[in-house]
């Protein structure tokens, strides 16, 4: 039976297959659960979940506290709006606070790569990375390889486009591992100044120009331009980003039949993507939304529905001739 | 057969018949009701699938059959490692006012029955929800009783009861297996 | 009072002399080396076995005092040296306040005279308060003391105070170090730029940032005449720069630091501060490099780059620790070990990296074992095994990337002026 190896879930890399495909299922079942009129579950009925918001967010916020109280978790959010970096102390300081506030699970976002890897070495309960820094943001990747999955059926094979900012994107990171190990061809498109140095060795494509680049995908995904980049001189000027990188109309045209246009939200109108390609048929952006709680659910009932400390298999649940029962 | 072997205690044909008789049974207490039969993942599904053409046959009405994962609703979440599969609850019928058959294939405990039940409810209403087993084995944890029971069968509680149907296991079969002597 | 150490393998890089002898230390020199000595009046240390080196001479280190105490002092630090076989180090100036004044170097050997066990040698600040805007007074620095001017922990960011500086220094003999780094390039930076920067997602250093810098320098001291010493090589490309200019004739020397010879930016993997460094732990073909440079002569010697920091300051965030490593207590142990192995180098020519050959590239005494010279010896134990656990460091600081390293050989005794100051 598969499981979800670490106590943590820092990262995409060096998750295995197995892991991601036991969430993505898992998902599946969380999902149903929307559908319901009583969207609610008493699964982690008795657990708190703290969430840990060192970097303002509402969407990735609400998706998690939506996730955890649809498991019947209580849920605290802590929402500090710092955005510069937060000195480590506080974090060490935090993290023993949340133990004797007898937290079962901590979600963390961070405006500093690795500050949930931090965490996690200072607390004893499982640390769910909600983003840090420029370096992963993985239940965003769950979420976007759930959507691909249940569009295209498989991943393995399906060619996926990225596009945009990959140097600053955590999200871009998170799927190029997962999608790596899940057997995707990934391409990174972006201009020169927004990709990271040597990450074709990490086994990605990287291209400069989208057109030419998108045509065979069948999946783009486009990462949202900060405003900021333009400033510290990454490119000139929105409109010369949107002419060069920006999905429009008359390049939805030429996208493959059955292909699917993603978005990690909040868009940027009229910069990476127009209104028309955002609305468009072959857009999935609301369902990655919808997908995300899923997501989030089936993590945190993986990581904090286990026990920590590994105990012999229950007797309850019968050795079998050959297949094992499930109850 | 040596004693550390599993003892097979229900045929093919013996699980055949039990089906006839328990289609029959659940027939005429529920010939004038909305009948549906609502499987708990994953064998108590296959045998929902196996008894509504028999019900069918005599109703001559459509009984839907429904798919329940009790993963979410467990209560030894967290004391188990690592947490137990959850997959989906595909039932596309409203569950309100139905009459409807729980199914599973062996009642031990309890308390994956209690875990149905609690998923089930936040469903809906259901008018009634009766209970069918293959196998009842005793040792209950919980005041739960089955209204259709294919088999009454006497363990020990280190003993396991193995229901392999043809649909997941290749053939029809329930074996009786002792832990200790299968551990040796 | 006499010490005769009796039977050991002397090692003297400075005159290539590898042979078994006896070695007599009285009144804080060394009195004779023959091969069978005898005094009836000396302390006898029975050296079979062990080997008997100059005391090393690391000039490049941060003592932390004044200001830092909590990572590291005057004291700690010396006796941290004396642990590692090192009888005489150079400290730097980014201290605090900065030692930018010839008040400030007096302070620094005025403690180290209360209360260091091994020889320090303080260097002045290049520019007032180390800001980068403003010369300190560097003669009135090199009066009072330092051997060396340099804003070390940061790069020197106007080429024409740069300039300047380095007409004026010349006047004063004085060896300016540059620390080479472009920091319009470095903000925000932990780690080498790269696959591993890559693969944390952080912000990468790039090698550039060393390179353009100790060009500029390189050019700067042709132009000037000036002294020059490149401080942490880290980057293959500065060695070809320094080899180009050395050609030229440019007065310049450049040390590297163990880390860079033994470590690569993997091991930054898990976000691991104790591996964050200034410059950056860089790549297998920048280690080629840099042991091409200490073979050919390229780089002339090594240093530590001692750089404490307390736990609570690396036990943070990546991004947030400060750089650098301990490096006293590990130095003679990868120097003689995983080092000299890969540079093929003899113990003498590995030796010599860290003895005369530092002490030459800034001008110090010490670093040579001869008679009539000072009595600053390491009584080497080539044989002895150990783990490395920085809970067992002299030095107020623990962070070092090499815990858990399973190393050769280990300092018996360091002796400095005839006195046993480890050991």
């Amino acid at each position: 039976m598969s499981r979800w190896n670490s106590r943590d879930c820092l990262g995409l890399r060096g998750v295995s297959r197995e892991e991601i495909e036991l969430v993505l299922e898992t998902a599946r079942g969380m999902k149903e659960i929307q559908t319901r009129t009583v969207k609610k579950v008493p699964t982690l009925r008795g657990k708190v979940v703290i969430n840990l918001f060192y970097e303002p967010s509402t969407r990735t916020a609400t998706s998690f506290e939506l996730a955890a109280t649809r498991l019947s978790a209580d849920v605290i959010q802590i929402q500090t709006g710092t955005s510069s970096v937060v000195k480590g102390e506080s974090v060490v300081d935090t993290a023993q606070t949340l133990r004797v506030m007898g937290a079962d699970g901590c979600v963390i976002r961070h405006s500093v790569s690795g500050a949930p890897h931090h965490l996690a070495r200072h607390i004893d309960i499982p640390v769910i990375n909600a983003g840090d820094g420029t370096n992963e943001h993985p239940t965003q990747a769950l979420l976007d390889m759930f959507t691909m999955k249940q569009h295209h059926g498989r991943i393995e094979g399906l060619t996926v486009v990225i596009v945009g900012d990959i140097l600053h994107s955590r999200v871009a990171r998170s799927n190029m591992w997962g999608l790596l190990t899940l057997g995707a061809k990934v391409r990174f498109v972006g201009p020169p100044t927004l990709v990271p140095p040597e990450v074709e060795k990490l086994g990605v494509e990287v291209r400069h120009k989208l057109d030419g680049s998108f045509e065979d995908a069948d999946v783009i995904n486009l990462l949202r331009v900060q405003k900021e980049r333009m400033t510290a001189n990454f490119f000139p000027s929105l409109a010369e980003y949107s002419r060069y990188y920006g999905m429009n109309e008359e390049r939805l045209k030429r996208t493959k039949p059955g292909s699917i246009v993603m978005h990690p939200g909040p868009m940027n109108r009229g910069v990476e993507i127009t209104t028309e390609v955002a609305e468009s048929p072959q857009s999935v952006i609301l369902e990655q939304v919808t997908n995300g709680i899923a997501v989030r659910m089936a993590l945190l009932y993986l990581l904090i529905g286990a026990e920590r400390d590994p105990q012999p298999v229950k007797k309850d649940a019968a050795p079998a001739i050959d297949t094992p029962s499930l109850f | 057969m040596n004693a550390s072997s599993p003892r097979r205690i229900l045929s093919a044909d013996d699980i055949q018949r039990t089906l006839q008789r328990m289609a029959h049974q659940i027939w005429e207490r529920s010939a004038n009701s909305d009948l549906a039969l609502v499987g708990v993942r994953s064998r108590g599904v296959t045998l929902a699938e196996r008894l509504r053409p028999l019900i069918e046959g005599m109703a001559c009405k459509n009984v839907p059959v429904g798919v329940l994962d009790i993963g979410l609703y467990r209560d030894d979440i967290g004391l188990g490692s690592p947490a137990p599969p959850v997959r989906s609850t595909e039932i596309d019928f409203d569950v309100s006012g139905k009459d409807i058959v729980l199914i599973d294939d062996v009642l031990f405990t309890g308390r994956t029955v209690r875990a149905a039940l609690n998923a089930l409810i936040d469903l809906g209403r259901p008018a009634r929800v009766q209970l069918l087993v293959l196998i009842d084995r005793g040792h209950r944890e919980l005041p739960i009783q089955a209204d259709y029971v294919g088999e009454t069968v006497k363990t020990y509680a280190d003993e396991s009861i193995v229901v392999h149907l043809r649909e997941d296991d290749q053939a029809d079969g329930v074996f009786i297996v002792n832990e200790r002597s299968q551990a040796s | 009072m006499k010490t005769l150490i009796k039977h050991a393998r002397i090692l003297e890089p400075a005159a290539m002399e590898d042979r078994a002898a006896d070695l007599l230390i009285e009144d804080g020199r060394i009195a004779d080396i023959g091969l069978v000595l005898s005094d009836g009046e000396a302390e006898i240390v029975e050296a079979e076995g062990l080997w008997l080196f100059p005391g090393l001479v690391d000039i490049h280190s941060h003592l932390r005092e004044p200001g830092f105490e909590k990572k590291e002092t005057i004291a700690s630090g010396s006796r941290a040296a004396a642990a590692g076989g090192i009888t005489s180090v150079v400290c730097m100036a980014n201290t605090s306040p900065p030692i930018d004044s010839p008040t400030a170097i007096e302070f620094v050997l005025d403690r180290a005279e209360k209360t260091a066990c091994v020889r320090v040698y303080p260097v002045g600040a290049l520019t007032k308060g180390m800001e980068g805007k403003e010369m300190a007074p560097i003669g009135a620095m090199i009066d009072a003391g330092a051997v060396a001017i340099s804003d070390d922990g940061r790069g020197v960011m106007d080429s024409y105070l740069m300039l300047r500086a380095m007409q004026y220094a010349a006047v004063f003999n004085a060896p300016i170090i540059s620390h080479c780094e472009e920091m319009n390039l470095t903000e925000g930076a932990p780690i080498n730029e790269g696959r591993m920067s890559t693969t944390l997602g952080v912000m990468g250093w790039p090698r550039e940032a060393e390179t353009i810098q100790a060009g500029r320098d390189m050019i700067l001291s042709l132009k000037t005449g000036a002294r020059l010493h490149i401080a942490h090589v880290s980057a293959a490309e500065t060695v070809d720069l320094i080899r180009y200019y050395k050609a030229k004739g440019a007065p310049v020397t450049a040390e590297t630091a163990p880390h860079y010879l033994t470590l690569t930016d993997d091991a930054t993997d898990g976000f691991n501060a104790n591996a964050k460094m200034n410059p950056p732990l860089r790549t297998a073909e920048d280690q080629e490099a840099l042991f091409e440079g200490l073979r050919d002569g390229t780089i002339d010697c090594i240093a530590t780059d001692h750089a404490p920091h307390t736990e609570a300051e690396k036990d943070q965030q990546l991004a947030a620790a400060p750089y650098g490593i301990v490096g006293f207590e590990t130095l003679l142990p990868l120097l003689l070990g995983p080092i000299m192995e890969r540079a093929g180098f003899e113990p003498l020519e590995a030796l010599a990296l860290c003895t005369y050959k530092s002490a030459r590239a800034l001008k110090l005494a010490g670093g040579e074992l001869r008679v009539g010279g000072p009595a600053d010896l390491v009584l080497w134990d080539p044989q002895a095994e150990h783990v490395v656990d920085s809970t067992q460091f002299l030095s107020k600081s623990r962070n070092t990337p090499y815990n858990g390293w399973k190393l050769k050989g280990r300092v018996k005794a360091t002796y400095v002026g005839g006195d046993k100051v480890f050991g």
